[in-house]
């Protein structure tokens, strides 16, 4: 218990980034119409792909004799770029066909 | 950290909620998708070569070559794939990015192994590692099978008592990481174990939700990658990573939410209920339904909406398999031509995703004001000559009304029912993706046109040609 609070004593402004960041994300999609929700979807999922600067991270803190580290750190980059690249460009690619659209 | 890296992050996550916003409006959209790719390049660019220690130029090498690989690879599969897999592309793009989270709470765990206690990381480091590794790994096998499931490549998997299973599991996954954190034990056999139990429970998570529930839990796991994203992000106490996981797992939450409002469930029900029910409710829906079935020809159904005052075309999933919607943009032309008045119905949940239905006719330019939605279109019904429907199955199963026992009962359907004619084309008897039976095709006003969507489509086109 008392490492829990000492937690949130220490990580104060973390958790006020964190709530706020909720409420902004819900804010953002509220009545956003039926007719985007798939790009939505998809350019949601691009963003999470926000994970591979972990992977870099992980990557770069490695020590270059850590084989393990980094196998692991560079299939994580690997996979975190397909989300992001493949995310972005799907999305493009399904918004471009609204545009064609007058 | 660099000040300029602090900077870059902070752009970056400002180009994160911009587009996101700008992608809630069709006319931004295009562009709010790109200025959050510029984000996230900028972010990755920094992480890269703003790095506060000096790293050994092979890591460079490294970093640079997987980047290079996966970029390579995911803007292929990208470009390549047909409009109609996009569902199953964004639940696998997904299941990479998972997957990503739970290599880097490995890594970060196995850190820790061996090293003196003294130099041990807090509990709570331990326990955003933990949780990366449990949420990437749910993610990563429940995509997987979302994906899978998808293309058709894998069933529905019920275990008996499946939800009594999966919840005792999910707890046991709860209580495992939490011993391995209180017990601050640095076994790779524990931590295996757990990545093993996680990876497992992803898959029974997913396994046994199928029917039109499947886009609500690809959403559902959008969401949960978001907030593996977020708990690295802690981890290494990067902004960038934890404001956009957070931004992603809350819209990912609330665009579930949308979802499950539009097929009139809860959350609760589309986890735990298991929609379809298994196959007793099926034989009992389809032993109730009798009657004959009418067929049709392209040409009679051609007669009929040649002569009709307005036509509606309620589009499903089997046009987009069929890759008809080019097609489908015909016909209404021709009619148009003809002075019939022709709108198209589309179901919230119509295809396999929201918004799959738009974004197919969108791609074979179809006037953006003829798509009209379920709540407009449903009072307009009794007032249209002919229903065409293709492809489509649920989403106009009456059962929907009046069948409590149906396990779509309560579901928003389309009316269409109220129309004069019905045309129903579709490939077989055979019931939809909820697997259940539908008494509309044995109504006495509804006709079947018998067919793969597109030749079906392109008969009726080449009949009506010719009056």
């Amino acid at each position: 218990m008392n490492e829990f609070i000492e937690f949130i004593k220490g990580n104060l402004q973390l958790i006020y980034i964190l709530i706020l960041a909720i409420f902004i994300g819900v804010e953002l999609i509220k009545n956003v119409p039926t007719v985007l929700h798939t790009p939505l979807m998809s350019g949601a999922n691009a963003l999470s792909g926000v994970v591979i600067v972990g992977a870099i991270l992980v990557m770069l803190q490695s020590d270059p004799e850590n084989y393990l580290a980094l196998a692991l750190g560079f299939i994580a980059v690997v996979l975190g770029i397909i989300n992001v690249v493949g995310g972005f460009a799907v999305t493009d690619r399904m918004l471009q066909m609204f545009k064609k659209r007058k | 950290m660099d000040i300029t890296l602090s900077i870059i992050y902070l752009i970056a996550t400002i180009t994160f909620v911009v587009g996101l916003k700008m992608l809630g409006h069709p006319e931004t959209a295009k562009k709010g998708n790109l200025t959050s790719a510029v984000g996230m390049g900028i972010a990755i660019l920094g992480t890269i070569f703003l790095a506060e220690k000096e790293v050994p130029t092979i890591i460079y090498v490294l970093i640079g070559s997987a980047i290079a690989i996966g970029g390579i690879i995911g803007w292929i599969i990208a470009v390549k794939v047909e409009m109609t897999k996009m569902p199953e592309l964004v639940s696998l793009f997904n299941g990479f990015g998972g997957a990503s989270a739970l290599l880097i709470g490995l890594v970060e765990f196995s850190k820790n192994i061996g090293v003196a206690e003294a130099d041990k990381a807090s509990s709570s480091i331990i326990t955003t590692v933990i949780a990366a590794i449990i949420i990437g790994s749910i993610t990563f096998t429940g995509s997987l099978v979302a994906w899978a499931k998808l293309n058709g490549s894998m069933k529905d998997l019920r275990l008996p008592k499946y939800n009594l299973i999966n919840n005792i599991l999910f707890l046991a996954l709860v209580a495992f990481g939490a011993y391995i954190v209180l017990m601050n034990t640095d076994s790779t056999l524990l931590i295996y174990g757990l990545l093993a139990a996680s990876l497992v429970y992803g898959y029974l998570f997913v396994a046994p939700i199928g029917g039109a529930d499947m886009p609500v839990v690809i959403s559902l796991l959008n969401s949960l990658t978001g907030i593996a994203a977020a708990i690295t992000g802690i981890l290494y106490n990067n902004m960038v990573m934890l404001v956009g996981g957070i931004l992603v797992g809350s819209a990912g939450l609330i665009l579930t939410f949308a979802m499950c409002k539009a097929m009139n469930r809860s959350l609760a029900s589309v986890i735990f209920g298991a929609f379809g029910g298994g196959a007793t409710d099926g034989v009992e829906g389809g032993s109730k339904i009798g009657g004959n079935v009418k067929k049709t020809t392209a040409s009679d159904a051609a007669v009929l909406m040649n002569y009709a005052n307005q036509v509606i075309i309620v589009p499903g999933y089997g046009l987009a398999v069929a890759q008809a919607q080019h097609v489908i943009h015909e016909l209404e032309e021709l009619l148009t031509s003809k002075g019939v008045e022709v709108k198209y119905a589309i179901h919230p949940v119509a295809g396999r995703m929201p918004g799959h239905m738009n974004v197919l006719l969108a791609e074979s330019n179809v006037e953006y004001s003829k798509l009209v939605e379920m709540d407009d279109i449903n009072p307009q019904f009794p007032n249209t000559d002919v229903v065409l429907v293709v492809g489509a199955n649920d989403v106009v199963n009456p059962a929907a009304h009046n069948d409590p026992s149906s396990p779509i009962y309560g579901m928003p359907i389309l009316d269409v029912e109220n129309a004069k004619h019905i045309i129903v084309n579709k490939r077989s008897m055979k019931p939809g993706y909820a697997g259940i039976e539908n008494e509309l095709f044995f109504n006495q006003k509804t006709n079947m046109l018998f067919g793969d969507a597109k030749a079906a489509l392109t008969e009726l086109v080449a009949e009506l040609k010719n009056m």
